[in-house]
């Protein structure tokens, strides 16, 4: 009884990596309000299950997909694809208005260059001085530096090995966290409290769940205009990392 | 038709992607450049339009947000899908670019901050402000009541 269940299982991947995804969801949604009252994003802690699940894959099987490798399991591996991935991505643009984007004027477009070539240099020069001389690498690191979606993005379209991108998605999912914890107890210093200033930061930071979570721990008024700029921050960084970054980076390294 | 939204989310994908591949040739590297972000753009534009012709009925829309709201979830599937055991030699490198991320970042705020002080609070919205509407991002959030 129990083999033909795992025979489901097996059978139905995708599907039985939507009930796990949402699983581990649910759980990591109670952690961050139980233990860290919030102050630490729920969509955080579930991507920090995933590295964690992955890395456990990754030790048992001794493959490169982490914990696709097992086949029960199989299913993440199409369900976090480039191909689903991608439309997910693309569907979070979906209600951002060129208007409103108009209104954070000039200042708000300069954040968003601004933060997403900072935040690249921040991940090239420290790639660098951990010994990595490679463009690609360099540049994959920098994109997940930007956010755990642009590393991908970036790798994924300039050929950087799997443990690279994982590596960049660690570096995105580090910097979230940081802007969730670290928002709330900079935001009087820096004027963090109206919709002009929470659209700048939300596009100097980019990091969308980072930036949500940090402003709602703020003012959670703010959290739209954040966030808003925050999502054009991953658009941006996919399309200037691969190319003209990426292009620098190869011109200099 | 819930369909509508999908399709209309998989057109601006596919023709995103396409456009990449396309730039990617024209510029001589052999990579999508930016098929994503272009993507993004074509939804914002052509979301927008249909949406201000009252063209984008709730159904067409939920085609589109559940996408949306499975952004997260399948960012965790990626995660528990990536080589991470072979990426935990480089965790410090990780930790120690988002830290120069994040600080110089902030360090940046002060930057625009005379912009924003220029700017009345939110509790007294200038005419600049005033037709600032909430972004629709706040459906899904608490809308920005002032």
């Amino acid at each position: 009884m129990l083999e033909s269940l795992l025979t489901q299982l097996e059978k139905q991947h995708l599907i039985a990596a939507f009930a796990l995804v949402g699983g581990a969801m649910y759980l990591s949604y109670i952690v961050s309000d139980k233990l860290t009252r919030g102050r630490v994003h729920g969509s955080a802690i579930a991507i920090m299950v995933g590295l964690i699940l992955a890395y456990v894959g990754g030790i048992a099987t001794g493959g490169t997909k982490g914990l696709a490798d097992i086949s029960l399991f199989a299913g993440l591996g199409l369900m976090g694809g480039g191909m689903l991935r991608d439309l997910a991505i693309i569907a979070t643009a979906y209600g951002v208005r060129f208007q409103e984007i108009r209104e954070a004027g000039m200042s708000g477009v300069v954040a968003l260059f601004l933060g997403v070539i900072v935040s690249f240099v921040a991940g090239v020069a420290i790639a660098y001085a951990f010994g990595y001389r490679d463009p690609v690498i360099l540049t994959t690191i920098g994109a997940g530096t930007a956010t755990y979606i642009v590393g991908p993005i970036a790798g994924a379209a300039i050929g950087a090995s799997s443990e690279i991108i994982a590596l960049s998605i660690a570096a995105g999912l580090f910097k979230s966290i940081l802007v969730m914890i670290m928002t709330p107890m900079l935001a009087r210093h820096i004027g963090l409290d109206n919709p002009r200033s929470a659209m700048i930061f939300g596009g100097l930071m980019g990091t969308t769940s980072g930036v949500a979570a940090g402003l709602a721990a703020t003012d959670p008024k703010l959290v739209p205009y954040g966030a808003m700029t925050a999502t054009f921050y991953t658009g941006l960084g996919a399309l200037l990392a691969p190319s003209v970054l990426y292009l620098a980076v190869r011109a200099i390294f | 038709m819930v369909i509508y939204g999908v399709a209309l989310l998989a057109g601006c994908m596919l023709v995103g992607l396409w456009a990449g591949d396309v730039l990617g040739m024209l510029l001589d590297i052999d990579s999508n450049v930016g098929g994503v972000g272009i993507a993004m753009l074509l939804l914002i534009f052509i979301g927008g339009y249909l949406s201000d012709k009252h063209k984008m009925p709730a159904s067409t829309e939920s085609g589109i947000t559940f996408w949306n709201g499975m952004y997260i979830p399948i960012v965790v599937a990626m995660a528990a899908s990536q080589n991470v055991a072979a990426a935990i030699d480089g965790g410090l490198i990780a930790l120690f670019a988002s830290l120069a991320a994040v600080s110089a970042s902030f360090a940046l705020i002060p930057l625009f901050g005379r912009s924003s002080k220029k700017k009345p609070s939110s509790d007294a919205p200038s005419t600049d402000q005033a037709p600032l509407s909430a972004p629709s991002v706040a459906s899904s959030h608490s809308r920005p009541t002032r």
